[in-house]
């Protein structure tokens, strides 16, 4: 057979066997996060260790005139204190043509853009003695006016480089429909919180060698930022982060905090740990920006859409420029003639936003599938109706076919889970044991993708196989993926599989984001097996090609392996490639209190074939309560008079807790995408969260009558 | 620069130039106690020797019992048991998530009860039996909350499941786990950020039927 047909057979035997059918396998690294023995980055021993503590900016605008740093460098055990007036200079920051925007350089210069910037960092021998030296520093500023409300500054919105207005038809003609609807959303700033707080401990082996354990999506890009900044071969920088405790798009780039603890192991030449606070992690790692937006949508009577204008306005710093995907939902998610969109940014004195689970696409699905909400209301036509006659069959952008979608399946399923014959089409109609109940739907949608990984697969003498190759896991359980693809392909059970990740010195893997790891890692471990296992038939003659561990005795070989790299090809440009999902929700609404309470909960997505179905189902339910706390109850509140958070902190922002939420229901259409990639599989990590939000408001107000069209849905906005 | 350091000992004026610690050694009727001629203590203080012996009087001697090993510690007033446990003793199973005592990813047992070691201080604990994620588990035979949380999935990245599993331990052994609602009700302390809430209540339930020893 030839490799073609292996993988033909093969991508057979798995789609095949049904993973609806079989629980699938439990967390290959299960064991390790039970017992504790898991690492985050913040856990390695490392001798001769000091702690950073970073201290933050007290206005919001203006100019460090001096920073005293000497009560801090008094206190015990301190090493030393580094502003931007002592610093060394960091070899990448300086170049010879400065350009106006561009990442915050910390201890670069002495301007500050926003509330909470770093302005110094305190190293000291315990963390204690770090902590209470660096409630002693303290700096004088010139200030000047600062601004951080994005509606008082809605005027000097401009569109950004990336944001191109889209038109498809004719402009803004939504208008001349018989039946339409015109209204704005805001989504205020949400702030992703990982349970683990981000944390680096650097430590520079040689003059130009260094180790940094640190929380991150992407190693690869990390040495590379740092490579950047110190000026040394990328393979002089090693960067290790086999467990990442969640991070949603937090840790996607390299922040300046990772930077000043490379720095600050240079300047005290000892291996330093910085740990970010809570309080750090709403101003030093990104968040999901507040936005405005506009949808405006034109109908025929018979629910058949004539147009859509959708306008968003986010909100970004001063020193670079932020954009997202907010408007593209409405460009990709329903035949329309007419469809036109238009984008813009604010710059504020704000830190930088940061692409949160399912990026801009969850913030546009609010106020499109709210918008559609409201004009099913309007035409008198069930919601899924509604949207079933306006279902794209090719892409609405560009016609292109889709390579695969089973979106009307999704809503198919989640309708009958949720129970929606018991909807009334009547809203605050129903109420159960004195709470008005009501139900809302959403649909979300994100890019299905595959780039580029290479994985390495060596089957050991002892019939032991090992995979390596650099992606991290922040949490969905990639390693299980990855090792439940190899055992399909090797024929081996899962625990004679080990799965290398995390390190950067391992074959490169693309970063953890945007929903496509499982396509882009899934099929380079599927190709890597694929290649190893025609080896072995190459060397097995007659006898049985599976014995591996036969084969490699015979042949006096202690192993075998193959270094295989697996892309996209031209299938990328012919079709359309989309993970689509649909929320279900039934809301019960105190009418006295404003309380809402989430009674169920279904998700459904199409993700293509289901890999690894357990973990599968928690990163569907996961996302899904990601959206719920959007819905209910997040919200980052800046005291604009300062230009200051006020609530960086669990106990003020309120991520969802165990009381907050029902039993929450995944399920999966597990159909193969046969063109994305060999292995069937789309993402899911953002299409989790895609459109929860919406379907939370809708139940809303198909129970209350009341439509929330600003998030979060407190009870003030109910009664 | 070493006249210039003002550091005091709390309840100090932290801005006057006299109590140094340099000086506060200088002064101190603990040169008798420590048996040094004034020429001796200069040149001790010189060596910095005043900034160790300071350190030494700052420490306090704790007791830790933590997963049955005996623990002989000197550390200073202020260390959070969270931090003794993770920087002092190596366990980092123990989690820091917040640092506020809002969050639960630190939570332990100290004798028997759950308790957010980042709320304690390490002297409060002294003389106190402490269980942490790492002591859970009979050697390779892993606790049924282990095995429960294993099986339903009650977690992603896992940073918050130690403090999860072993508050999940305390709410049946409490007495707070007879429903699901109940169960909520008292897990809510522990968030989860990855959103395993529903397969967290799963596996409790399930130990909590299956009748174990917990
Ligand atoms: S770290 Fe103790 S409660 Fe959050
Ligand atoms: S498993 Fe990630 S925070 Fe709970």
């Amino acid at each position: 057979m030839k490799v073609k047909e292996i993988i033909g057979q093969i991508t057979n035997d798995i789609m095949t066997n049904d993973p609806m059918t079989k629980e699938g396998l439990s967390r290959v690294d299960g064991r390790l996060k039970v017992t504790g023995q898991a690492k985050y980055s913040a856990e390695y021993k490392v001798k001769d260790l000091v702690y950073g503590v970073l201290v933050g900016s007290t206005i919001a605008k203006g100019t460090i005139k001096s920073i005293d740093t000497k009560k801090a460098e008094a206190a015990p055990g301190v090493l030393s204190v580094l502003t931007c007036f002592n610093a060394p200079k960091i070899p990448g920051y300086q170049t010879d043509t400065p350009s106006p925007k561009g990442p915050l350089k910390i201890f670069y210069n002495d301007q500050v853009y926003f509330n909470g910037q770093p302005i110094a960092l305190v190293v000291a021998d315990t963390f204690e003695r770090a902590l209470f030296a660096a409630s002693r520093v303290s700096a004088v500023y010139e200030s000047g006016p600062h601004q951080t409300n994005l509606k008082d500054n809605i005027s000097t919105a401009v569109a950004p480089g990336r944001g191109k207005d889209f038109v498809k038809g004719v402009e803004d003609t939504w208008n001349t429909a018989p039946v339409k609807i015109q209204q704005e959303y805001t989504i205020p700033t949400e702030v992703h919180n990982p349970m683990e707080l981000h944390a680096t401990i650097a430590r520079w082996d040689a003059d130009d060698k260094i180790t940094v354990y640190t929380k991150t999506q992407g190693v690869k890009s990390t040495q590379r930022s740092i490579a950047q900044a110190f000026k040394l071969p990328p393979e002089n920088v090693q960067v290790t982060a086999p467990f990442v405790g969640g991070a949603f798009g937090a840790a996607l780039r390299t922040w300046p905090h990772e930077i000043a603890a490379v720095l600050a192991a240079k300047v005290t030449g000892k291996p330093v740990k910085l740990v970010l606070s809570r309080a750090d992690m709403f101003t030093s790692v990104g968040y999901r920006p507040y936005t405005w937006q506009k949808v405006s949508i034109g109908a025929n009577p018979d629910g058949k859409l004539f147009g859509i204008t959708h306008e968003a306005t986010g909100q970004s710093s001063v020193y670079e420029d932020f954009t997202e995907g907010v408007v593209n939902i409405s460009q990709l998610m329903y035949a329309s003639p007419n469809i036109n969109t238009r984008y813009k940014i604010v710059s504020l004195n704000v830190n930088t936003p940061t692409p949160m689970r399912g990026p801009g696409e969850a913030t546009g699905a609010f106020a499109l599938e709210s918008a559609m909400d409201e004009l099913s209301y309007q035409l008198n036509i069930d919601p899924i109706d509604f949207r079933m006659r306006n279902y794209a069959e090719t892409d609405p952008g560009n016609d292109k076919p889709y390579s695969s979608k089973y979106l009307s399946d999704a809503y198919k399923i989640g309708a009958e889970k949720i129970g929606w014959s018991n909807r009334n089409q009547k809203p605050g109609a129903v109420t159960e044991n004195g709470w008005l109940a009501g139900y809302g739907m959403a649909a979300g949608m994100f890019g299905a993708h595959r780039s580029s990984a290479t994985v390495l697969a060596r089957m050991m003498a002892d019939g032991t196989l090992v995979l390596q190759t650099a992606v991290t896991d922040i949490g969905p359980g990639t390693g299980t993926a990855m090792v439940s693809i190899a055992s399909e392909v090797m024929g081996i059970p899962a625990e004679k599989i080990k799965f290398d990740m995390g390190d950067s010195s391992l074959p490169p893997s693309p970063t953890q984001g945007g929903s496509q790891i499982t396509s882009t890692v899934g099929s380079a471990v599927h190709d890597a097996c694929v290649e190893l296992k025609e080896k072995f038939k190459s060397m097995a003659g007659n006898t049985d090609a599976s014995n591996y561990t036969q084969i490699l005795k015979q042949q006096n070989l202690d192993k075998l392996e193959v270094t295989t790299s697996s892309k996209g090809g031209a299938e990328q440009g012919k079709y359309a490639m989309y993970s689509w999902s649909v929320h279900f929700m039934k809301v019960l609404v105190h009418p006295t209190t404003g309380v809402v309470k989430i009674n169920k909960a279904i998700s459904v997505a199409d993700a293509g074939l289901i890999i690894s179905p357990k973990t599968a189902r928690s990163q569907m339910i996961g996302g899904t309560i990601m959206g719920i706390g959007m819905a209910l109850t997040e919200e980052a509140i800046i005291d604009h008079r300062y230009g200051r958070l006020v609530n960086n902190n669990f106990a003020d922002y309120h991520v969802p807790v165990q009381a907050d939420i029902p039993q929450v229901e995944a399920y999966f259409v597990n159909k193969p995408d046969t063109i994305l990639n060999p292995i069937g599989a789309k993402g899911m990590g953002e299409i989790a969260t895609i459109g929860v939000a919406a379907a939370v408001a809708n139940a809303v107000y198909n129970a209350t009558g009341k439509r929330v069209r600003d998030l979060p849905i407190t009870p003030d906005k109910l009664v | 620069m070493e006249d210039e350091k003002d550091y005091a000992l709390p309840g100090f004026d932290t801005e006057a130039k006299d109590n140094s610690r340099r000086n506060f050694l200088k002064q101190s009727t603990l040169l008798t106690a420590v048996a040094l001629t004034p020429g001796t203590a200069i040149k001790a203080a010189d060596m910095r020797l005043d900034e160790k012996i300071a350190e030494a009087f700052e420490k306090m001697p704790i007791k830790l019992e933590v997963n049955g090993v005996a623990h002989s510690l000197s550390v200073e007033p202020r260390a959070t048991l969270l931090d003794i446990l993770r920087e002092q003793l190596d366990l980092t199973g123990t989690k820091k998530g917040c640092d506020h005592g809002q969050c639960g990813a630190c939570t332990v047992h100290i004798d028997g009860h759950r308790v957010n070691s980042c709320l304690t201080l390490g002297v409060m604990a002294s003389g106190k039996k402490i269980t942490t994620i790492e002591g859970l588990a009979k050697g390779d035979e892993l606790h049924p909350m282990q095995e429960a949380f294993l099986k339903h999935d009650g977690f992603q990245c896992g940073y918050c499941t130690p403090g999860q599993i072993m508050s999940a331990v305390a709410c049946i052994r409490e007495g707070h786990a007879n429903s699901e609602m109940e169960i909520r009700e008292y897990m809510s302390g522990n968030i989860c950020r990855c959103g395993a809430y529903p397969n967290i209540v799963n596996a409790i339930q399930e130990v909590k039927e299956g009748a174990q020893a917990v």
